[in-house]
């Protein structure tokens, strides 16, 4: 190929990703305009600086997705291949618990519900009005929702190399979480369920979902839609159940 | 400079959620599989433009998208807006809150279309499916399921109403239909209740919920303003499950029309 066809190429490349990224978010701007313009009636506060910010978005989306392709997805599926190629369990399993527990940790969105948490509980009177135990009530609740991911992201490889029937294991956690809301502490049950929301991060759901695909794609007998999919349903239900395990250890 | 200023903060944040990631698959290369990457070039320059890509991503979503939303469900929101024209209403009266409806429905819908990871899952599906699986008709499914579950959730903030019951009923309804749904469709109904809530559906929807339990009477916004989110992951759940009941009962329905053709002739 010619330098100039080269050229051609990426340039119609690029276009079309960022052509894409536009459609993503042409509903957001097409929500915000008509109820800017239709129902409030008022004129956009600074519209320079917002087109300047759609523009930072759709170029940073059609980046993304562009990485997603090139780095995350194949990321994962190597691990899966490698790990299974390598045929120790163990370390399949220290890979998936600490690719969980390491990316959620440290979740500056987890952090602020674990900070929120402890306000709650001080105000409810569960535990006392001083730095130390506020600290350390907020870290442990920290520890716990990582933890339950890092577990979660765990049981989803095994039930993938057992086989084990996805809907049992998610309706029988539905039951647990109805079953534990009926007994625990009111103070913890919003935490709770926000909790299940706030722990999979925009780089750990590609490399977890590659991960799991590649995984029953390379055992004999998995099919890669039914059983490679679900881990990240694990890690938004499995935190439900340990926060609120723990608030009723801790408030007992 | 300002711009700057929030670039370097905005990039500095998305090294520190991919930096425990490096680290994991830097170790578990070099020290247990003891082998080189394959296509190690490839996966680098992917890795700056996942970094780059997010950090211009949540630089513009804070410069542009996210202050505007704020502001346009705190106006929404506002005793003054809703009581309009009209001498007075009574706040309390869930009737009183047509646009908030609308608004939280529309911006549910919106935000879930440009969530990253839910693109991530519908990429993966479609590849992984064949094609049997459309990525637009599964990320619009997950869209209506956050539109209808963020509609529900400013509903139950107006009336007050006790969180726990319509997640319990969202639950059972989602047992009931895993007992009747494709198991095809079952593993990615399951993991699209878990990435509706991420980077651009969190800031707005619990903007809302704060603004709205400030102006309801009666409501306190550091209980009643959260759990929008618990209802934008249930919700999806029923919807996707829904998709693939509505899907199988279409095919079989046509198998059914073949079969008695068939016997007609």
């Amino acid at each position: 190929m010619k330098t100039s066809q080269i050229l051609v190429y990426h340039a119609a490349y690029t276009l079309k990703k960022i052509r894409s990224a536009c459609i993503d978010l042409a509903p957001i701007v097409a929500v915000i305009a008509f109820f800017q313009f239709v129902i409030i009636r008022k004129p956009l506060p600074d519209f320079g600086e917002i087109l300047l910010g759609t523009g930072l978005v759709v170029l940073g989306l059609s980046m993304f997705i562009e990485g997603l392709e090139r780095a995350l997805f194949p990321l994962g599926e190597g691990m899966a291949h490698a790990l299974s190629r390598k045929g120790s369990l163990f370390w399949l399993l220290i890979f998936s618990f600490a690719l969980g527990f390491s990316t959620t940790v440290a979740e500056p969105a987890l952090i602020a519900v674990a900070n929120e948490a402890a306000n709650i509980a001080i105000q409810g009177g569960l535990i006392e009005n001083d730095v130390k135990t506020r600290n350390s009530y907020s870290l442990g609740l920290r520890l716990t929702v990582a933890f339950s991911v890092g577990f979660s992201i765990l049981l989803g490889v095994l039930r993938i190399l057992r086989n084990w029937p996805l809907h049992y294991l998610i309706i029988g956690g539905y039951g647990l979480v109805m079953l534990m809301t009926l007994f625990a502490p009111q103070e913890i049950i919003g935490i709770a369920y926000d909790a299940g929301g706030v722990t999979t991060s925009t780089i750990t759901v590609p490399l977890v979902t590659a991960l799991g695909v590649g995984l029953a794609t390379i055992i004999r007998g998995r099919n890669p839609l039914t059983d490679g999919f679900g881990m990240i349903a694990f890690a938004s239900l499995l935190p439900m159940i340990f926060v609120m395990g723990y608030g009723m250890v801790i408030f007992k | 400079m300002e711009t700057l200023h929030h670039f370097g903060k905005d990039f500095l944040l998305t090294c520190r959620d991919i930096l425990p990631i490096i680290l994991l698959f830097g170790f578990f290369q070099l020290l247990v599989l003891k082998q080189p990457v394959a296509n190690l070039r490839s996966i680098l320059v992917g890795t700056v433009y996942v970094i780059i890509g997010l950090t211009l991503f949540l630089l513009g979503l804070e410069k542009a998208l996210f202050p505007l939303g704020k502001i346009m469900a705190g106006q929404l929101a506002d005793p003054v807006f809703l009581q309009g024209s009209r001498a007075s209403i009574d706040l309390a009266d869930w009737t009183n809150y047509g646009w908030i409806y609308l608004f939280a429905a529309f911006i549910g819908f919106a935000t879930t279309i440009a969530e990253p990871s839910l693109i991530a899952i519908a990429f993966k599906a479609r590849e992984v499916s064949g094609g049997s699986i459309n990525a637009w008709g599964l990320r619009l499914t997950v869209a209506f399921g956050v539109a209808f579950g963020i509609t529900l959730g400013t509903f139950r903030i107006v009336t007050g109403t006790p969180l726990s019951s319509y997640i319990l009923a969202g639950y059972v309804v989602v047992i009931i239909q895993t007992c009747f749904a494709p198991k095809t469709i079952m593993a990615i109904a399951y993991d699209s209740g878990g990435v509706t809530t991420s980077t651009v559906t969190v800031p707005i929807v619990a903007a809302l919920g704060l603004g709205l339990a400030a102006t309801v009477p009666g409501r306190n916004p550091a209980i009643d303003g959260f759990g929008l989110i618990a209802f934008a992951s249930l919700f999806p759940i029923i919807t996707v499950l829904g998709y693939g009941q509505y899907a199988q009962w279409t095919v079989s329905r046509a198998q059914r029309k073949n079969k008695e053709k068939r016997h007609e002739v």
